[in-house]
């Protein structure tokens, strides 16, 4: 197989992956699961680390150093805001929780 | 050549992905496949510095932190009912990432290519690469573009002016044509340009969309930026990139068509239905035909004495940060005998399953939340619905009238019921802008004010009874 070919399959096999493994979920976690999603692609941080690691104009690396941050933004506070959310679904479920459970953490 | 153990480590990240995935679809290992793939990530993240010989390392490290602390600081800080435009943020900066890291490499391969005089990269590359920096840029200026409609800095209504499909197919038709001449004569310039018409691309993308549709284009627009970083991961010649963005983006297309079908409209008629049919807009304007309105008290009576009631929770109702009053006022209902359930729209608030995590804020169990299908049948035996901060979910406009944007929307049959009580701040429409038609009839009453305040005193009435 030619190089192209290998990368094809494995996006191609990634395709049906990506889609079998949320081809159940509820509608109740929706917006969980697309925040989670979104927090993943933020492993475009990986690229942006290996590109400006390698860059040597001090232009390049300012640009590599955005690209860090912006990739950084999106993965950490992508897991970190996904768990919060995440969060209020695993509390006991039991009407006499602590009333003030949802303000604590505003 | 990259070592065997960096290879295999980068595909127990993979692996760790699919199962984050997988874990967040279902509500029991949510939270751990979330985790999870917060691991795999840093994981990957933490393996160049281990065996490339990378430089600036200090620099890089600094712009870790500096993302991570505004990646933290604004995921605490966010408020549940801002949650869609926080998403909707952290996607667009993401797919910014991905055209800056395309755009570098694409300097780095035209400097190579000169230094040998050969060049040794292929066609595809130069593809995937052009590719990954229109739709980076078309993911960063469209999420920029919703994040402004949903945080109210922009009308959220849709947005479209004459030329603007003209526009939108000229850039586009650019924007292939650039892609063409990054194959053929690479050029750095071609790739800011580039990059400069992804931008308005995705400005043009999501200004005729409006209203209830942002959310579903901000799903969309993750899977966008899901394959921006597959493209990246192929120029880069990264596979966990690769297979990270391609899950993405294969999901994220998926749960984008879930989020459509759940508001009976196909992602077509979202993306371009108002240029289609401009007129079909409602007037976003309050109406002053007479309706009947009550005070809390007489409410109150209404809804301590009947045997079984709905509560169909809105946006309002979280904006207004009322859910614990409206928890507290179901818990004495139900300790009066009343028997209470709360009827979750998909597209509930403001982006499909947001309701049920401003519901789960306020603590209230799981069990009561029942979703549109399970509930449907039962609004006919139900003597009163309360709508709280709801308008465009119970608007049986989406049934009966064709010109209506909601036309085909499944919706909650709160008519059917005996009696219905809408509470509102004012006869302002919905996020859809038109007119609620239940709202003058016969079997309506309304309760003016502010959510959480009307609640408190509704709550107190019920409590005295």
């Amino acid at each position: 197989m030619s190089e192209p070919v290998v990368w094809l399959t494995i996006f191609v096999l990634s395709v049906f992956v990506g889609i079998e493994v949320i081809s159940k979920v509820s509608s109740t976690l929706h917006t969980p699961l697309m925040s989670g999603a979104n927090a993943i692609h933020g492993i475009i941080l990986l690229g942006a680390i290996v590109v400006t690691g390698g860059a040597d104009h001090w232009f390049a690396i300012t640009i590599g150093l955005i690209a860090i941050v912006l990739a950084a933004i999106n993965m950490v506070g992508g897991f970190v805001v996904t768990d919060r959310m995440l969060q209020m679904f695993s509390t006991p479920q039991r009407p006499a929780a602590r009333p003030d459970g949802g303000t604590e953490r505003r | 050549m990259t070592p065997t153990w960096v290879q295999l480590a980068y595909l127990a990240c993979a692996v760790c992905f699919i199962l984050a995935l997988k874990g967040l679809s279902g509500p029991r290992t949510a939270r751990a496949g979330n985790l999870l793939g917060a691991a795999a990530a840093v994981v990957a993240c933490a393996i160049p510095f281990v065996h490339l010989d990378l430089d600036h390392v200090p620099l890089i490290l600094g712009a870790i932190a500096v993302g991570t602390g505004v990646g933290v600081l604004g995921a605490r800080r966010v408020r549940m009912t801002q949650m869609p435009q926080m998403v909707a943020l952290f996607n667009g900066v993401g797919g910014g990432a991905a055209a800056l890291v395309a755009l570098l490499e694409l300097a780095h391969m035209i400097s190579v290519a000169d230094r040998l005089g050969v060049d040794p990269y292929n066609w595809f590359v130069y593809a995937a690469t052009a590719f990954t920096i229109v739709v980076g840029a078309v993911s960063f200026s469209g999420s920029a573009v919703t994040f402004a409609k949903l945080q109210e800095l922009m009308s959220a209504r849709p947005v479209v002016f004459p030329g603007l499909p003209i526009a939108f197919a000229v850039a586009l038709l650019a924007a292939v044509a650039l892609s063409v001449l990054t194959v053929t004569a690479p050029a750095l310039w071609v790739g800011i340009v580039l990059a400069v018409l992804g931008l308005a691309i995705g400005v043009l993308l999501v200004l005729p969309v409006g209203g209830a549709d942002v959310p579903i284009v901000i799903s969309l627009l993750n899977a966008f930026t899901g394959l921006t970083v597959a493209a990246g991961g192929y120029v880069l010649g990264s596979t966990v990139l690769l297979v990270a963005g391609t899950l993405v983006g294969a999901a994220g297309t998926f749960l984008t068509l879930l989020m459509a079908r759940a508001m009976g409209r196909s992602v077509a008629h979202i993306l371009f239905g108002a240029l289609r049919g401009g007129s079909t807009l409602g007037a976003g304007e309050a109406s002053d035909r007479p309706v009947r309105s009550a005070g809390p008290d007489d409410v109150a009576i209404l809804l301590g004495y009947a045997s079984r009631v709905i509560i169909v929770p809105g946006y309002g109702l979280a904006v207004a940060q009322a859910q614990h009053t409206l928890r507290e006022l179901v818990d004495v209902l139900g300790a009066r005998g009343v028997g209470v359930d709360y009827a979750i729209h998909p597209v509930a608030g403001r982006m499909p399953g947001h309701m049920n995590v401003l519901l789960a804020e306020a603590q209230v169990p799981y069990e009561q939340l029942k979703e549109m299908d399970d509930i449907n049948g039962e609004f006919v035996h139900t003597d009163v619905v309360l709508v709280v901060g709801a308008n465009d979910v119970v608007n049986p406009a989406a049934r009966t009238s064709p010109d209506a944007p909601i036309y085909g929307m499944p919706i909650l049959d709160a008519d059917h019921a005996r009696q219905i009580v809408f509470m509102k701040r004012s006869m302002r429409p919905g996020f859809a802008g038109i007119e609620n038609e239940l709202l003058f009839d016969p079997k309506t009453t309304l309760l003016f004010g502010d959510a959480k305040d009307t609640l408190g005193k509704l709550l107190s009435a019920v409590k005295a009874l």
